[in-house]
């Protein structure tokens, strides 16, 4: 954690996913409605030009035409801003994807406050908590670039509506290619005794940064990195807190409905136990720099470390 | 697969429309709820597709090679489920577990629940989406199978389908043709007076579509029509059925009140006897 680490955007690790999982199958076809650039599926347009469809900017129709084509037996990654995707669409994905069971694969591109500049109508806040309430759905964050492609390689083979969650700033790598990624299967980042951290995406390095800090003044926690959102892996989440006793979830989501809530739900029916909760409280986003944004709606390091002591204290 | 219809086959599709046409009563009258006017203005149609015009295998739902019929307007499922049934997917007697708890035959249509409905719908304007996503895959493998969706003619005010209809002229999805139900209502009134969909013809030209009109009544013209769409290889087409919401119930013809309703038990009884009777013009078996 000495220097600083390079730093990818988790949309890359996608766009490299989708080529990856094009080469390994033919069925796999990319909708993307006018954002093929920035959302990193214009590698797989490149690469597979007559696997590639254009929709237009008609968000609606990207899961229309999707849910037809893997109705018809193709693997489709339908790909814009989350705000759109799954915000616009979300009626279309209730129906036509997760009631109707089919492998379509939906990726919000932009989400949270990191887009920056951009401003709230294009920070997507609540799109977990969107999909997670719909039966069916799996839903995945990851937290770097190289967790992205693994996440995407995952959800093309994976029998089933999936969810991806991704960033468009550049965000540290703090994983590393050889590390196993199975969907429902939560990664302890980093043991200890005090407390736990459970996020997902690429807060999840703030939380890392918040250990290196406790631990100079003796607070040992464990980090426990989050990618599958639903179904939540209860086990690896219980096992840690019924050690430490009290848990901080981490998201650049709202705090309603996200992975705090997620967390909180499997707590208070097995093992109630004192959680604080680092996310966006209630409010929209603004223009402004990804780390200005973070910080400023209560993102940052120090706010962790403080959520952190917190809950150690309501322990006792 | 269709050919031109000779007299005979279209005599007999009328009677197999009746007896669709009695089932959807019948049906109905048993849920208690569920849409009346809808299904018995498709009953011609959907009697032509199943009975004449699909390449399809009652018995074997998943064969890949079959057509693809999209109900889009989901609400009119009665049709559907009658028309499968008569056609051999499912017992006759299973159609009067309509809406009931446990039933295959959901209120709106599940393609989970119910092998040969290929898609779940209900939600109005996304059906030609799904349809056109089919009709595209299809493309890509060299498939030779028809996609055919049928559409309510209310659910063209909303902006999905249009998204599709877009999609399909831009794409030149020469195997997918859709079926509209030009009845004039919905479930507040007449479409005209709700948001006029007029000039409906003009809307689908301008996005690139090949246009036909006909009476939705007429099997023998739907069918020539389904085979013209065929031979048009450069464009999607769209066939405007011009139809008679509650066609065959004099009480119930051009009333929209029909839309979204059930007939009740004693109103129902006197309506099946009008199906048997072809309004009174021959003697019931069953009086």
């Amino acid at each position: 954690m000495n220097k600083e680490p390079e730093k990818i955007p988790t949309r890359d690790g996608f766009g490299k996913g989708l080529v990856d999982a094009g080469e390994k199958d033919e069925r796999i076809v990319v909708l993307c409605a006018d954002l093929a650039e920035s959302t990193r599926c214009h590698w797989f347009k490149e690469k597979f030009p007559a696997r590639y469809i254009e929709l237009g900017v008609a968000e609606q129709n990207l899961i229309t035409v999707a849910s037809g084509l893997a109705n018809y037996g193709k693997i489709p990654f339908v790909s814009s801003y989350a705000v759109f995707n799954p915000g616009r669409n979300n009626e279309q994905i209730r129906t036509l994807v997760s009631l109707s069971k089919l492998p379509v694969k939906i990726a919000g591109g932009h989400a949270g406050v990191s887009v920056g500049p951009d401003g709230a109508t294009h920070q997507a806040l609540e799109d977990i908590a969107l999909m997670r309430v719909q039966p069916n759905m799996t839903v995945l964050v990851p937290c770097d670039a190289i967790e992205a492609r693994k996440a995407t390689l995952a959800a093309a083979f994976y029998n089933g509506p999936v969810y991806i969650r991704l960033g468009r700033e550049k965000t540290a790598i703090f994983t590393a290619e050889e590390m196993p990624f199975e969907i429902g299967k939560a990664i302890v980042l980093k043991e200890g005794k005090d407390a736990t951290v459970i996020g997902c995406g690429p807060l999840l390095y703030n939380a890392l940064l918040a250990a290196e800090e406790l631990s100079k003044d003796g607070i040992d926690i464990e980090i426990i990195n989050c990618h599958t959102i639903k179904p939540l892996d209860a086990e690896t989440i219980l096992n840690s807190v019924k050690k430490t006793g009290g848990v901080v979830s981490v998201e650049e989501h709202q705090i309603m409905g996200g992975i705090g809530s997620a967390i909180a739900e499997i707590l208070a029916q097995n093992f109630p136990t004192p959680q604080e909760f680092i996310g966006v409280r209630d409010r929209f986003g603004e223009s402004g720099e990804a780390n200005e944004l973070i910080e400023a709606l209560g993102m940052g390091v120090k706010d962790i470390k403080a959520a952190v002591i917190k809950v150690i204290k309501r322990k006792k | 697969m269709s050919e031109h219809i000779h007299d005979e086959k279209v005599k007999e599709l009328e009677l197999t429309a009746n007896k669709i046409r009695q089932s959807i009563i019948e049906m109905l009258i048993e849920a208690g709820s569920g849409h009346t006017a809808g299904p018995l203005g498709m009953a011609d149609i959907f009697t032509a597709l199943y009975f004449h015009i699909l390449n399809h295998e009652p018995k074997n739902p998943e064969w890949p090679e079959r057509d693809r019929l999209i109900l889009s307007n989901g609400h009119i499922c009665p049709v559907r489920y009658a028309a499968m049934a008569y056609s051999g997917y499912f017992p006759i007697e299973e159609l009067k577990t309509l809406r009931k708890f446990g039933s295959r035959l959901q209120g709106h249509p599940e393609r989970n629940m119910l092998p040969g409905l290929e898609t779940t719908s209900g939600p109005l304007g996304s059906g030609l989406g799904e349809a056109a996503g089919i009709a595209y895959g299809a493309r890509m493998d060299g498939k030779k199978f028809r996609v055919y969706c049928a559409m309510s003619d209310a659910e063209h005010q909303s902006g999905n389908l249009w998204e599709s209809a877009m999609f399909a002229g831009d794409n030149k999805l020469s195997n997918l043709t859709g079926i509209i139900d030009r009845n004039n209502i919905q479930i507040s009134g007449f479409t005209e007076n709700v948001m006029p969909l007029e000039p409906l013809r003009a809307k689908y030209e301008a996005f690139n579509w090949h246009v036909l009109e006909v009476d939705g009544h007429n099997i023998e013209e739907f069918v020539d029509a389904v085979e013209e769409a065929k031979a048009i290889y450069e464009k999607p087409t769209v066939i405007i059925a011009h139809t008679i919401p509650g066609k065959g119930i004099p009480e119930m013809e051009f009333d929209y009140k029909w839309h979204g309703i059930a007939p009740k038990p004693e109103e129902g009884k006197k309506f099946l006897n009008e199906l048997r009777t072809l309004g009174g013009k021959i003697k019931s078996e069953h009086e």
